[in-house]
């Protein structure tokens, strides 16, 4: 079986044409347990998620702030493996026929095997990677493996990038470019002001990949105001936050489903 | 040395690179070019060597210890005194360089890890110095045990945000600070402690503690009329080893020996020793050793010294240790300690538990070489922030 990189490209393509931001949502696998996770992750993309981004948990997340930081902490502790991760895909993508990616901090997918990553990962129907801490430099190995396999690679660009550097990420990049909206990790504060739309626009001009703005998008307003100019709006922390303050499961997956119906409204532009 | 070929690049041999959010890339480059044209300018070589010498107080002196060496097969050793620096430490040598790349790159703010404590200090010290504002990040369990140093980077101006996080030791403040710079880059430098993270950190900060071989290589030919068979150091990061192993990369006939925090035994998984029991991997930014386990996750180090209770290592002593040019040892909390007791006993200097962990590796490379053998062992620092920590540690093992 083949990755569902056209999956994810007609997806976003669709969104655009229902003049809409399409809604990427992003949560940790094994998160709170793994059967849990999954099915946090279905509520999700039940409740309107176009895309979704399986966080593979790891032990020094350096880019998250401490909502996710918590979220892995807990998953490792309940003890998820790699292997339930690529699980978590399948299930995921089977239940709703969706995209579904991985991201992923390096070192667990360098240990893990490329090789054997990218084929499983592509075998349970995943979409692709979004890999942060990959420099495009370092990338070459892994991008071979992904494109034969159907899977995407999405790149990172931050308003620090300089010129050079986003004609490197989009040139490499496949699926998406990740437009992080502000500099910090995740959940860190909300993103305003002009650094989201600027980068946006510095990233139209030198490709023709669909730009998905994430990091700082928490409520709806904030996910309105984004879609107005980004082809997708990531939602992580805000997602992860939810589970973590809801009494129980069901009223986890209560909460994801109605935070996550909130921001698929949001994302229309009309 | 091929080591030298792409450090430009930042690699040396399979390990090293830059591995890091797109975020930081900017910062980390800024870096790389303004050490760069700093490198180039005789104006900050002037400037760092006068504040080496009438600040810092270098060269530092070379110590024959012979009370000491009678437990060490009769070799003789030499100690360089790197704890007679200015703030106890070799880690001086790096801040005040990186103080004067702040400077020059108009930045109002530093941010540093620490995990003993001693760079923390030593970045607080410069920071007084230079005017610069200064946050320190420390893992909460190292905050306790290096309680002594706490005060002093408070004294100094500091502010000391305990971490709580993961194992809440030093991989965990170097996690933080990592935060703390992807957020404030545009006015903060990150003074990086160590030969480890992404490039251009492990080359340059080995260029910063360099001075401390070149000043050794020169002391014991005076002294002792020849080169050292060994040159021994404690590796925690690397800084204070790859400071004094690199002036002696060339002279092949002395053996570069790196002694790791062997905690309770490698052989119990309580240990921070990387190179003796990790394997290839990434962390903070960089390609080398790590302790993690089969699926990538980083795991929890052990050892009685705050400074060397990490998973990680320098680059360049993964490449040095593939190649086969540096040797890496475990040593064993108890050793470390008989050997901090051993040298305040016979030789009235008190050292740092990281420097303990080099000076029960020189017991036993003289024990091996014998009575001919000539060790040079760098005393990366002194003692007086791990008082407490011995003090329980002799009352426990009271024998
Ligand atoms: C006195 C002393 N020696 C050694 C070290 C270990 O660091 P490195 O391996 O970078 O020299 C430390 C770290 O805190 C230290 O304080």
């Amino acid at each position: 079986m083949s990755g569902n990189i056209r999956l994810l490209a007609d997806t976003l393509a669709r969104a655009g044409k229902e003049n809409r931001a399409a809604l990427i949502a992003y949560l940790p696998a094994g998160f709170p347990t793994v059967d849990g996770g999954i099915a946090a992750i279905q509520a999700a993309l039940y409740g309107g998620a176009d895309v979704f981004e399986v966080g593979l948990p790891h032990s020094d997340p350096v880019l998250d702030g401490p909502v996710i930081q918590t979220a892995d902490d807990i998953a490792l502790r309940g003890g998820v493996r790699i292997g339930d991760v690529i699980r978590t895909v399948r299930e995921a993508y089977r239940a709703t026929g969706k995209p579904v990616l991985v991201m992923s901090y390096w070192n667990p997918i360098s240990r893990y095997g490329i090789e054997r990553f990218a084929r499983e990962l592509a075998e349970a129907g995943g979409a692709g990677c979004i890999l942060p801490d990959l420099p495009v430099q370092e990338s070459a190995a892994w991008r071979d493996r992904a494109t034969k396999l159907g899977l995407a690679t999405v790149f990172v660009a931050a308003p620090s990038s300089t010129g050079p550097r986003l004609r490197e990420i989009t040139a490499a990049g496949s699926g998406f470019v990740y437009a992080s909206s502000l500099m910090g990790v995740t959940g860190a504060r909300a993103a305003d002001g002009e650094a989201a739309p600027t980068l946006v626009r510095r990233l139209r001009e030198v490709t023709d990949l669909p730009v998905c703005v994430g990091t700082g998008i928490s409520n709806a307003a904030q996910a309105a105001r984004v879609a107005r100019y980004a082809d997708g709006v990531i939602v992580g922390t805000a997602l992860v936050k939810a589970v973590l303050d809801a009494p129980d499961e069901a009223a986890a997956l209560t909460a994801v489903k109605t935070l996550t119906a909130e921001l698929a409204e949001a994302v229309r532009r009309t | 040395m091929s080591a030298m070929n792409s450090e430009e690049s930042g690699y040396f041999g399979a390990f090293g690179g830059k591995f890091i959010p797109e975020a930081l890339v900017a910062a980390v480059d800024e870096v790389a070019a303004e050490y760069g044209k700093a490198k180039a300018d005789p104006a900050f070589a002037t400037e760092l060597e006068e504040l080496l010498v009438h600040y810092a107080g270098r060269p530092s002196a070379l110590t024959e210890v012979p009370r000491f060496a009678r437990h060490a097969g009769g070799a003789r050793v030499f100690l360089k005194r790197e704890d007679l620096n200015h703030t106890g430490s070799h880690k001086v040598n790096n801040v005040l360089a990186q103080a004067l790349l702040t400077r020059r790159m108009g930045k109002p703010r530093v941010i540093a890890e620490t995990g003993a404590g001693s760079h923390g200090v030593a970045t607080a010290t410069a920071c007084a110095l230079f005017g610069l504002k200064c946050t320190v990040y420390m893992g909460e369990v190292d905050t306790r045990r290096q309680a002594l140093n706490v005060a002093r980077m408070r004294m100094l101006g500091a502010e000391v945000i305990p971490v709580t996080s993961g194992s809440r030791t030093l991989k965990d403040a170097i996690n933080e600070t990592f935060r703390d710079w992807v957020a404030n880059t545009d006015t903060t430098h990150y003074i990086f402690g160590t030969v480890a993270g992404p490039h251009p950190f492990p080359a340059m900060i080995r260029d910063f503690q360099r001075i401390i071989g070149v000043e050794a290589r020169r002391q014991i030919l005076e002294r002792a009329g020849r080169l050292p068979d060994a040159a021994v150091a404690c590796v925690g990061g690397g800084s204070n080893a790859i400071g004094l192993f690199h002036a002696f990369l060339p002279d092949q006939d002395v053996r570069l020996i790196g002694c790791e925090a062997a905690g309770h035994g490698v052989e119990t998984g309580k240990h921070a020793a990387t190179l003796s029991a990790g394997e290839p991997g990434i962390l903070h930014g960089s390609r080398s050793y790590v302790l993690q386990d089969e699926e990538g996750q980083i795991t929890e180090p052990c050892s009685i010294s705050a400074g060397l209770d990490y998973p990680g290592i320098g680059p360049e002593h993964a490449y040095l240790h593939e190649i086969g040019r540096g040797e890496y040892r475990p040593v064993t909390d108890d050793a470390a300690m008989q050997a901090f007791r051993l040298l305040a006993s016979t030789e009235g200097i008190i050292p740092a538990i990281e420097s303990a962990h080099a000076l029960a590796g020189a017991l036993d490379v003289g024990a091996e070489l014998g009575p001919d053998g000539l060790i040079l062992v760098n005393l990366s620092g002194r003692g007086d922030k791990d008082m407490d920590t011995a003090a329980r540690y002799f009352e426990r093992n009271a024998t």
